[in-house]
């Protein structure tokens, strides 16, 4: 230490300080104060830890399929199932058109990509109040978490993603008419928009049921409610055809899955404003949820 | 004078009671409304400094508490349970944030609360250790390059690659102390991470300690085992209600906590609050006036219990504790046995120890009444009727020294000369095989 040699008469630290020994040019490492500033992020913890970022998304990888049967197949059952039954329900009973693609091919596009931003906010939102037990005993950057859960939902994301590339090759080989274009360049960035979209949103709700339960009870409800205003289950066009049309216009989400879908198959339509204005909101919300995480979880543990 | 590691100055924290995670939508928005006008909290009730610990549906868990700690300084935190500790370390390690004042740390902070956190079953030793130790803030190069160390350390040996579901507790606790030992940080805060283990570990562990020490590392070291605390710390800070009444020699500090602990009264009388079964008397008779009594003489001890009811297989217990808080002396009186508070009313238990071989010391008493097993604890009485075993009149060639030992044996001697014949092995219960000499 610099300082090894001062002697309390040689300080000249003109500043009020509990030990005048040090004098005021002595530099701390860590200074606790109480939950303060709305925009004190702590990046530089998140850097220190940014190895358990890494350990934590491979215990998930690793420990995802220890004890099951079907292990990996369970990312593939899930989502045909959803397609199929969608195709079922939406496809031969209600009858919504799916621009002549193959129903189950039309839904897997839209499941896959909503299931990952389903994934990405789950796992974002429980996470405070689920790592109570960790997070009570030890400190480290709390947006490791969700981070982690995020990059890990990527795996079953990507397992998911190679089937529907297969049946995609498997029905343009039988003759339909799926088209991928360049669109498909994008993907990396519409992807990255859904995790963003399913981590703010489930940033702000792991911080707001910290101090209110019931939001946990909502946030399954909502989702599903907003799935039926993102074009998941329907084309866009044929939304927008309907009454509630608006409710479309007003999504965000909409013009991510809607781009994400015809970068696949060819089908829809792409309009780069609507993009831009979404990844305008995508931003505010991430800074809203990042800050009102970043203060919640400095006491959050006192309440949970 | 060594630099200051650690500065603690004013620090506080408060919770609200009752209400806990639960805080009124209305509540909230007009303390939100009052941080805008920049005026303080309004449903928080500061600034008389002479409030109770209790006011105004908050807790006060710490107040006010300052102390600065020595970088290379072992500090032991003691006080009894409820007395800010945990909260104190919980606000150190950065778990929760203090309600105001600030603390001020140099160099690398690690802290302890728990051993093996974040271990996950389905994982092996070894991918445990990386886990673990990038938990506690270690970087992955780190680890790496203590893992030989560690898992020597452990002696966890060939089981490094099996899930640590199948590990021993023993062997679960080994390997979880083994990374934090390894932790290397130059500010280390340690709670109560002793108490696991079996004996030959934490004897492990506290060389460990020791040898941090010796390396320039400041310790705060928080533990129920005064014994460690004596012998690892240099000073400590005494906690009560959430403030630091004393800063000092261990020993010092120590001889305040024991003293202040309770009353040093022979007698404890209560009036019956009457609501539940409680002792509402102790009383001991001890061979000398005064706190006093000589070693191998009868103790009686009166104890008076009043119940508003009928208990269903009343239990009582008491036990003597020495002055490092170990239970020493333990004794039971079961319904069963001798029927007691089987009706409303006061009831008188008396236990007379015919020869009471406790060790010159300082000794207290804590009761326990309860229902018979699985049934309800009534009372906890913690510490009463403080009282000194003293060696005087007992003489013999060597001087007593304090601390030989916690109680005297009674047993005959007998001594053999000449050749030691075999067979007088066989009187202690060894048996001989083939013929004797």
């Amino acid at each position: 230490m610099s300082n090894q040699g001062l002697t309390p008469g040689a300080t000249d630290s003109p500043e009020a300080s509990p030990d005048p020994e040090l004098g005021g040019k002595v530099s701390w490492d860590l200074v606790i104060r109480p939950a303060g500033g709305w925009f004190d992020w702590r990046l530089g913890d998140f850097l220190r830890h940014r190895d358990l970022l890494w350990l934590l998304v491979w215990r998930d990888f690793v420990t995802l399929h220890k004890q099951t049967i079907l292990g990996p197949l369970w990312h593939v059952i899930n989502p045909l199932l959803t397609a199929l039954t969608y195709s079922l329900i939406f496809g031969r009973v209600v009858k919504i058109p799916t621009d002549g693609l193959p129903p189950v091919l039309f839904y897997l596009a839209g499941t896959v990509a909503w299931n990952y931003f389903t994934a990405c906010l789950y796992k974002t939102a429980n996470s405070l109040a689920g790592n109570a037990g960790l997070f009570g005993k030890v400190y480290f950057h709390r947006l490791i978490v969700p981070l982690s859960a995020v990059l890990s939902s990527l795996i079953s994301f990507g397992i998911q993603c190679a089937i529907f590339a297969l049946l995609a090759v498997f029905f343009a080989w039988r003759g339909y008419p799926v088209q991928p274009n360049s669109w498909l360049l994008a993907w990396p960035l519409l992807v990255a928009m859904l995790a963003g979209y399913g981590l703010a949103l489930g940033l702000i709700c792991s911080a707001l049921t910290t101090r209110y339960r019931d939001l946990g009870q909502i946030v399954g409800f909502a989702t599903q409610l907003l799935m039926y205003a993102t074009p998941v289950i329907y084309p866009l066009a044929y939304a927008r055809k309907a009454s509630y049309g608006w409710v479309m216009e007003c999504n965000p989400l909409a013009a991510v899955i809607e781009t994400f879908r015809h970068a696949a198959l060819g089908h829809g339509s792409v309009e780069l404003i609507w993009l831009g204005v979404s990844a305008a909101i995508l931003a505010g919300l991430l800074l809203l949820g990042v800050t009102l995480f970043t203060r919640a979880e400095r006491t959050f543990i006192d309440t949970v | 004078m060594p630099p200051t590691a650690i500065s603690v100055a004013n620090v506080s924290k408060v919770y609200r009671l009752g209400s806990v995670g639960s805080t009124t939508l209305k509540e909230d928005l007009s303390r939100a409304w009052a941080r805008l006008r920049g005026q303080p909290d309004p449903t928080l009730k500061v600034g008389s400094p002479h409030h109770d610990r209790q006011e105004g549906g908050v807790f006060w868990a710490l107040d006010d508490v300052s102390f600065t700690v020595e970088q290379g300084e072992v500090l032991g935190i003691i006080g009894r349970n409820g007395a800010g500790k945990s909260t104190l370390l919980k606000i150190l390690s950065r778990v929760t944030a203090p309600t105001r004042g600030e603390i001020r740390m140099r160099g690398r902070v690690a802290s302890l609360l728990e051993v093996g956190t974040g271990f996950h079953p389905d994982l092996t030793g070894r991918e445990n250790v990386f886990l673990n130790g990038a938990i506690l803030g270690m970087r992955r190069a780190e680890i790496a390059a203590k893992f030989a160390e560690i898992l020597a350390f452990s002696g966890v040996g060939e089981f490094i690659d099996t899930p640590v579901k199948r590990y021993s507790s023993g062997m679960y606790v080994r390997l979880a102390f083994a990374v934090a030992a390894h932790l290397d940080p130059e500010i280390l805060i340690l709670d109560e991470v002793l108490a696991v283990g079996d004996a030959e570990f934490q004897k492990k562990c506290l060389g460990k300690m020791q040898q941090s020490t010796r390396e320039g590392r400041t310790i705060l070291f928080v533990s129920h085992n005064l014994q460690a605390i004596s012998t690892l710390t240099k000073n400590s800070v005494l906690l009560q209600d959430g403030k630091c009444v004393m800063y000092g020699k261990t020993d010092a500090v120590l001889a305040k906590y024991l003293s202040g602990n309770a009353p040093k009264l022979l007698t404890y009388l209560t009036n019956p609050s009457g609501k539940l079964p409680e002792v509402v008397g102790v009383r001991l008779t001890t061979s000398e006036p005064g706190n006093f009594h000589k070693q191998g003489n009868p103790l009686r001890l009166t104890f008076d219990i009043f119940t508003p009811r009928t208990i269903k297989g009343a239990a009582f217990s008491f036990k003597i504790l020495n002055s490092h808080q170990q239970p020493v002396v333990h004794m039971c009186l079961f319904d069963s046995a001798t029927p007691f508070c089987r009706q409303a009313g006061r009831f008188r238990l008396t236990c007379e120890i015919p020869n009471l071989r406790l060790y010159w010391g300082q000794y207290s008493v804590t009761t326990y009444l309860a229902e018979a097993e699985g049934g309800q604890h009534f009372q906890t009485l913690e510490s009463v009727c403080h009282f000194e075993v003293v060696m005087h009149g007992k003489k013999r060639d060597w001087s007593w020294q304090p601390g030989d030992c916690q109680y005297l044996e009674e047993g005959a001697w007998s001594v053999a000369s000449g050749v030691i014949p075999d067979h007088a092995r066989s009187e202690i219960g060894v048996p001989i095989v083939g013929p004797a000499i």
